[in-house]
């Protein structure tokens, strides 16, 4: 069986004006993947993960989505792709206004047709996925901040998306919730099927949930390997990729 | 021990080919200027620099500058600097400051020419100019969108931004136009008494107060208190990454964020305009009937002489346009705000600087076209 592909990325340059970051970079993410990108701090990983959502026009290249190429897809088309995609930003960018239930539920009234009875009741469900039952009336800064994030998460997850992003999951979690959270994110991805991108540069979640991913340089400005994280190990294909993956470990 | 204790804790002294620093008891918050530029400047016969710790004791990062220093421009000049007498931690840490290996590039080029900066900087503006439009014309299509019942504007956002330009502005508005109102009757009664017309202080005040006074105390208090307060709340949310959410949720920033805001905010203006008027009319008469004790009937007869709808309608109006270019300035100013703490803070003075500077162009065209339509 042919494995679908999701996100394609061609000739892809990122960077702000002059300042490039990353030259003509070109991947696959699959259908049903856990796909990482990692690597050094400030060699643009948020940025990449801002071009796949459309925040920031890339340089030059393409990125195709579901087939769509967002660089230059209609407003329509871009509406289309965001319904079908879930974004949990570093802070859980929830709206400070608004108790988590009517965070969640504020996609749902955008794009669906549901009653609000049905909306309020999957806001609760999607609470519940996540771990947080019964805050449905809690604002965002009556909760911590590793609850943050899965409230952020439920409101990524209320559309049923085809794949959702993140930027960080595990930062600023302790060791205990950064684990549960990894845990969801697999759940997610088996159960329901949906295609994963993580930013991330903590070491336990590349190797646990990742089995595909790129590594981003920023002094050649390429992508220096790609392919499932426990292979990179095994075979590195050169010395930075491997003293990233060791934590700093020399060869 | 030590014979010649000087105050000197870092001593150069040249010995054949050799430079000795020589460094004695504690070295904390040292500046090594002096030393750098004797370091700097010596002759071409030494070939190498010797660090001597003759009894160092404490130190700090001043110590460390020195020797990065020392070593940097050893460096440069082909002399050879050595630390290896100095403590070990202390060799780790200047090696540690050596040990960058990337350069941070900003902005790709360093140094542009005059005329490319210039250019830039024209370039700039024009798309500052730009993005004004575009938001104006954003704004426009969303109340566009609200008129024709088709806005996202969640209800609750609305009715909140109301009740803090509305209720809870009242006090403050109540109070200042009161006292603007005491002071405006205060200055015009001196004048007015050298002809014996003090009784005109109440036409003075009515038509001060109500043509325009009124209207630009209201804006002024409202684009301190609660323009800034949209710029800042609207900055944060950018920061907390709120505004890419809404942006990849596919909701219009305009109609969630701004009209709220916005609709509030004209509504409020008029009113809060009204309210001032009033209270400096009342603060007017608070001076001239107990201070300059004009009868109590006579004030108000005058002052109620002296009030003309069109007056009236003008200051009203003001606070209307006021009221747009507040909620305006205050949403773009958060929109367009950075992704740090600093940028809320820079944004939420642009937004009040912007809008009393608009204010009082706006208030000078009114004042134009009143005078050509004979109002
Ligand atoms: N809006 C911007 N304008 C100009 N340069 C920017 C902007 N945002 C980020 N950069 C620069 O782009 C580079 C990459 O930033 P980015 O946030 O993508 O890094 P990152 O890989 O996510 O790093 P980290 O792991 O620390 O989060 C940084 O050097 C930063 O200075
Ligand atoms: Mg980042």
């Amino acid at each position: 069986m042919k494995e679908q592909v999701i996100i394609k990325a061609e000739n892809l340059s990122v960077g702000y004006g002059d300042y490039v970051l990353l030259h003509d970079a070109d991947y696959e993410v699959n259908k049903g993947d856990v796909f990482i990108i990692m690597g050094g701090s400030g060699c643009g990983k948020s940025s990449m993960l801002r071009v796949l959502t459309g925040l920031l026009p890339p340089l030059k290249g393409s990125v195709d989505i579901d087939g769509v190429n967002i660089v230059t897809a209609s407003a329509e088309k871009m509406q289309q792709i965001r319904e079908k995609s879930g974004i949990l930003y570093q802070s859980g960018a929830l709206f400070s206004s608004m108790t988590l239930a009517e965070n969640i539920m504020l996609p749902l009234q955008q794009y669906s047709d549901y009653s609000p009875q049905t909306m309020r009741e999957l806001a609760s469900l999607k609470l519940a996925l996540v771990g947080l039952k019964g805050f449905d009336d809690f604002y965002p800064s009556e909760i911590s901040g590793g609850m943050k994030k899965r409230a952020g998460l439920a409101r990524a997850l209320a559309l049923d998306p085809d794949i959702v992003y993140f930027d960080e999951p595990s930062a600023g979690l302790d060791p205990v919730s950064s684990h549960n959270l990894d845990e969801l994110i697999l759940e997610i991805n088996r159960s329901l099927g949906t295609t994963i991108v993580v930013v991330t540069h903590e070491l336990s979640s590349i190797f646990t949930i990742g089995n595909n991913s790129i590594f981003l340089d920023a002094e050649t400005k390429t992508i220096l390997a790609r392919g499932n994280p426990k292979e990179l190990l095994k075979n590195p294909p050169n010395e930075k990729v491997y003293e990233f993956l060791t934590r700093g470990e020399k060869k | 021990m030590h014979s010649n204790q000087s105050n000197n804790p870092v001593e150069v002294l040249t010995d054949g080919t050799a430079l000795k620093v020589l460094l004695q008891g504690d070295i904390v918050g040292y500046s090594s200027d002096d030393v750098l530029k004797k370091i700097n400047n010596i002759s071409s016969e030494i070939k190498k620099v010797v660090f001597v710790p003759d009894d160092l004791q404490n130190w700090d990062s001043s110590l460390i500058l020195l020797v990065y220093n020392t070593v940097r421009i050893g460096k440069a000049k082909n002399v050879d600097v050595q630390i290896n007498k100095l403590p070990k931690n202390l060799q780790e840490l200047v090696n540690m400051a050596f040990a960058v290996d990337r350069k941070p590039e900003k902005g790709g080029k360093t140094m542009l020419s005059f005329l490319e900066r210039i250019g830039r900087k024209i370039i700039g503006e024009f798309n500052i100019i730009g993005d004004v439009i575009g938001y104006i014309g954003e704004v426009f299509v969303g109340l566009l969108r609200f008129l024709s019942f088709r806005s996202i504007m969640r209800r609750v956002d609305f009715y909140a931004a109301l009740e803090d330009c509305g209720p809870k502005a009242l006090a403050i508005v109540s109070l200042i136009s009161f006292l603007v109102g005491l002071i405006l009757a205060f200055v015009g009664a001196v004048q007015l008494q050298t002809f014996g017309a003090q009784i005109y202080v109440a036409s003075l005040v009515t038509i001060g107060m109500c043509r325009i006074m009124g209207a630009i105390m209201v804006g002024i208090i409202m684009a301190g208190r609660t323009g800034s307060a949209y710029a800042a709340t609207i900055g944060t949310m950018q920061v907390n990454e709120e505004l890419d959410a809404l942006q990849t949720m596919g909701l219009s920033r305009v109609d969630f964020l701004v009209l709220p805001r916005l609709l509030a905010m004209i509504l409020a203006m008029p009113i809060l305009t009204m309210l001032a008027d009033i209270m400096g009319m009342i603060g007017g008469a608070f001076i001239g009937v107990f201070l300059m004790n004009l009868p109590y009937q006579e004030y108000w007869k005058y002052a109620f002489n002296a009030f003309t709808l069109n007056n009236f309608l003008v200051g009203v109006f003001h606070g209307f346009c006021f009221g747009f270019i507040i909620a305006l300035c205050g949403c773009y100013s958060g929109l367009t705000c950075g992704r740090n703490a600093d940028s809320v803070g820079a944004a939420t003075t642009r937004s009040v600087v912007n809008a009393i500077v608009l204010m009082i162009v706006v208030t000078g065209i009114i004042t134009v076209i009143c005078q050509e339509i004979g109002i």
